[in-house]
């Protein structure tokens, strides 16, 4: 390797188009003949559909089509599984996908119902608004525990009750753990729901070249190889004959790559039917009750310790909502089941969790994927052991670490990737070390204290965490050396903000000794490239970015040995830099990747058997599991007692993810992940009624954290490389929202010395009004 | 529905005349009619500011305005900022600064700030954050931002 480029902080391939305006979105896709589709939505979160009348809005001017479920004949299925559950023993698992348009009965607020194409998408609302469809309004199930009741309506009649899966799992023998443990701490924790809020919502436009008989569809999807292949089965085409496009992409978080959307099902039949392109982009109404969220969970948990501290073990039963339908499986719960452990030496652990069907949007992995609903149980639990103890809070946590010589570290549960969870490698401590220190830990009381004389309430919040990162099944490359002397790299993973049109240029400029700005990627064109999954649970630079390595790996042999026969040396003499290769020593003999790429597609005469043509290859990464990286949060808060609001002084993250490809892009996804995790942790809450009405679904009632909530954040790293990728990466997309909130819980009680006053936060997200609410139990 | 109107807008320059309804939103305009889709729509309830255009030079959201009240108005949108070959000062700092990670709320944010700067030449870091704060971002926690908005305004001043 000549030049080092995995590392370095390289400005973004991608930043010239989209600071300009002239990257594409799936909204900027305009067609000749576009019609537009706009759907009507149940207002109900349960009722029995009586009739739908349809006859104005088919008799609007302008309007082309209107479909309901009963149009759509056997086209109308329920979706796939898309994560069936994995193999643990006396798992109870009950699946209930989503359906296109609702048929007899409607499950949530804004459950499509009936699809109108028009030749404009004003159009198409004014005719939503002609439909007329009688109701029969249904008791809803909405919260988790009265939907256990024998007296509980159900979400799906048709099953005995609305637990869609119940699971246990454990590790050693809780039981005995119990016994000889000389500290018990029992808790009740709640975590509510939040909403993903990219600020480009869904959408997707179809269309079909009757001529070339092929569909194109430009979908705002994580997962464009799925979707194509699905597509083309749903369609009766052949996957040759569908195209999927994920073009630039304005945030994923998680939720867009939920499949299939019925918008996603619906909008390329219509298309196909009508042989017109049609486009549907989802409105930010439409956004807050169809596109998936995720988080209710009620956790009853139990952490015994011995005298000194040391964590026995764990039990924990929690109630999750999954929502009307179910196609993700037990993603979400497994993960707060499994990341629960946290980075700790957990001998024992007994942990159930019930996902409960609901009357309320469908739950699906958003950034931390239920992994900070574990995190927030175990780092609770320890703050409450560490006051019994009498125990520094950051003192209990280095107690129970996982110590360095201890990985691999095997947990013992089944992970969402199906693979017993083992962390990889790890070196926990000097990350507890380094936040610590950069937040002022040891100087802090005296700085509380001296605050406090001047009447101000600082709070500091220490916490540690893991993700399990980089997960299967698996994703590929193919690298290209052009005549031209540019590289080209394609994947099939979609991208959305991640900085992957960079940083996997510079996995693959590295090995071909070539400038980052020469790697051009394509990412989510299944015409370009169609195997892989997705992007998703911070895999894209672990899982991609190995593929990606090793097709340049075999570009790069490539290289050598065709430059070897051109110049009739051994490979060892050359170098390969500067977008050339020469001959160590000797650099008049030199000769261009691009002019050596012509070499390698021979013309007549001289194709020896067995020749492969062209400087390129195709590699495929395939994880045997998960990575698992590591951090910690530090902050220091000062709260208003009076009116509860917080202001963030300081912020620290120190996050271990291997390698680094780009410390840049780094930052950024950490930064980011955070500020999302202040959102959860403080400003976000969607309000329902009894009746299943979300109370709040405007960006002027649904709080996103703006410029002025978010504080500036210091973010550290250290490095210890997975042994489970030749880059020694893990992944990164999530981490910075894991530990928010038991942050925020931890550092609020600190500032207002609430543990005294007999009062402790068990719940997210806050919010002034709550905490008010919190800290005042008797007004 | 109501008949539609004739409307002349002058956008980066150009002059679009078109026969539109009188509810159809400027941000729909300058995006389906213009054809300049730089210009992002992202909450349509003047809440995100995606959609924030110059409109005779102020900062506007072009989702709370009409097409029809724009007649005979001069529209700036991201297109008149800069060349991918030739980004602008401003935007050469949030390539710099990793000011973007999806792009969707950049343009908007672009609009807001180019006023912004036009009038602070020398901000502090607390005037930035207030300025963006009718700016939704939800990928970057908003510091490569504020970074890419101080660095632009030193490089603007030749510091």
């Amino acid at each position: 390797m000549e030049t080092r480029q995995i590392g370095r902080p390289v400005t973004r391939n991608e930043d010239p188009r989209l600071l300009t305006g002239r990257a594409l979105f799936v909204d900027d896709v305009e067609l000749p003949g576009l019609l537009h589709a706009a759907f009507l939505r149940s207002p109900h979160a349960r009722a029995r559909i009586l009739s739908i009348d349809t006859a104005a809005a088919k008799a609007r001017a302008g309007v082309v089509a209107v479909i309901t479920a009963e149009d759509l004949g056997d086209y109308w299925q329920p979706g796939p599984l898309l994560v069936p559950p994995p193999p643990i023993k006396g798992m109870t698992f009950r699946q209930r996908c989503q359906v296109p348009l609702a048929k007899g009965e409607v499950r949530h607020v804004g459950e499509p119902v009936v699809m109108v194409v028009a030749e404009s998408r004003y159009v198409a609302e004014d005719a939503v608004g002609d439909i007329e469809v009688e109701y029969e309004a249904l008791p809803p199930v909405i919260a988790l525990e009265a939907a256990l009741s024998p007296e509980s309506p159900r979400v799906h009649a048709d099953l005995p009750d609305n637990i869609a899966a119940e699971v246990r799992q454990t590790k050693g023998d809780y039981a005995a753990a119990r016994a000889k443990a000389a500290h018990i701490i029992r808790r009740r924790f709640t975590y509510d729901r939040g909403a993903s809020n990219p600020m480009e919502t869904r959408g997707i436009v179809a269309d079909w070249d009757h001529k070339a008989e092929k569909l194109t569809v430009w979908d705002t999807t994580q997962a464009p190889v799925f979707i194509r292949n699905g597509l083309a089965a749903m369609l009766g085409l052949s996957e040759r004959q569908v195209r999927v496009v994920a073009p630039f992409i304005g945030g994923g978080f998680g939720p867009k790559m939920m499949m299939f959307y019925p918008e996603e099902v619906l909008v390329p039949w219509i298309a196909l039917r009508l042989d017109r392109p049609v486009k549907w982009i989802e409105d930010r109404l439409e956004h807050f009750c169809a596109t998936t969220q995720e988080r209710s969970q009620i956790h009853e948990a139990e952490l015994a310790l011995d005298g000194a501290g040391k964590i026995l073990g764990v039990r924990d039963a929690f109630l999750m909502d999954t929502g009307a339908y179910n196609p993700y499986g037990l993603t979400v719960p497994l993960n707060s089941q499994c990341t629960l452990l946290n980075c700790y030496d957990v001998p024992a652990y007994d942990s159930t969790f019930r996902a409960i069907y609901t009357n309320r949007t469908l739950v699906t992995p958003y950034r931390g994927a239920g992994r900070q609903h574990g995190i927030f149980v175990m780092e609770r639990l320890l703050d409450a052991a560490a006051r019994e103890l009498g125990l520094d809070r950051a003192e209990i946590r280095r107690r129970n670490l996982i110590p360095a010589s201890a990985f691999p570290y095997h947990n013992e549960v089944i992970y969402q990737d199906f693979a017993p969870l083992t962390y990889d490698s790890g070196n926990y401590a000097p990350i507890l070390d380094k936040a610590l220190d950069a937040i002022g830990h040891a100087g802090f009381a005296a700085e509380k204290a001296a605050a406090r004389a001047e009447g101000r309430h600082l709070g500091l919040g220490i916490v540690c965490y893991v993700e399990g990162t980089g997960i299967g099944p698996y994703e590929g490359a193919r690298v290209r050396v052009q005549a031209s002397g540019k590289v080209t790299m394609a994947t099939g993973v979609g991208t959305q903000g991640q900085g992957h049109f960079t940083a996997f240029a510079q996995v693959v400029a590295e090995q071909l000794g070539v400038d980052v700005r020469d790697v051009e990627v394509t990412t989510g064109d299944t015409d370009v490239f169609d195997w892989g999954a997705g992007t998703f649970a911070s895999r894209g630079a672990v899982v991609t970015g190995s593929a990606a390595h090793g097709a340049a790996v075999e570009v790069r042999a490539k290289i050598l040995r065709t430059a070897a026969e051109h110049f009739e040396c051994a490979e060892a003499d050359l170098v390969v830099e500067g977008g050339a290769v020469s001959l160590a020593g000797v650099p008049e003999k030199r000769i261009t990747l691009g002019a050596l790429a012509g070499l390698a597609n021979p013309m007549r005469g001289a194709v020896k058997p067995g020749t492969v043509p062209g400087l390129e290859a195709t590699s495929y990464f395939g994880p045997q599991m998960g990575a698992t990286a590591a951090g910690a949060h530090a902050m220091v808060i000062e709260v208003d007692p009076r009116t509860m609001q917080i202001r963030v002084l300081r912020y620290v993250v120190v996050h271990d993810c291997g390698t680094v490809l780009n410390p840049l892009i780094l930052a950024g996804q950490v930064q980011g992940g955070v500020a999302q995790g202040i959102g959860n942790a403080f400003f976000e809450q969607l309000a329902w009624t009894e009746d299943g009405q979300l109370l709040n679904a405007s960006l002027a009632d649904y709080l996103l954290p703006t410029a002025l909530d978010v504080p500036r954040m210091d973010v550290l790293h250290t490095e210890t490389p997975s042994p489970l990728n030749p880059l020694g990466t893990k992944g990164a997309g999530e981490g910075g929202a894991i530990p928010v909130g038991a942050l925020y819980a931890q550092a609020i009680e600190d500032a207002l010395d609430l543990p005294a006053r007999g009062i402790e936060i068990a719940e997210i997200p806050l919010s002034p009004s709550r905490l008010w609410e919190i800290c005042n139990p008797s007004a | 529905m109501t008949r539609p109107l004739q409307v002349t807008i002058r956008i980066n320059g150009s002059d679009y005349t078109r026969e539109v309804e009188p509810r159809l939103l400027l941000s729909d305009f300058i995006r389906h009619e213009a054809g300049l889709t730089g210009t992002h729509v992202g909450c349509e309830h003047g809440v995100c500011g995606a959609c924030t255009i110059r409109l005779d030079g102020a900062p506007v959201r072009s989702c709370l305005v009409f097409a029809v009240q724009a007649q005979g108005h001069d529209v700036r949108t991201v297109e008149s900022l800069g060349e991918p070959g030739s980004l602008s000062v401003l935007q050469q700092a949030f390539r710099d600064a990793h000011g973007l990670q999806c792009g969707y709320c950049t343009p908007g944010i672009l609009m807001t700030v180019s006023a912004f700067l036009e009038e602070n030449a020398d901000p502090s870091e607390e005037a930035v954050r207030h300025a963006l704060s009718g700016n939704l971002c939800r990928c970057t926690g908003y510091q490569g931002i504020v970074d890419a908005v101080l660095l632009a305004a030193r490089r603007m001043r030749g510091a």
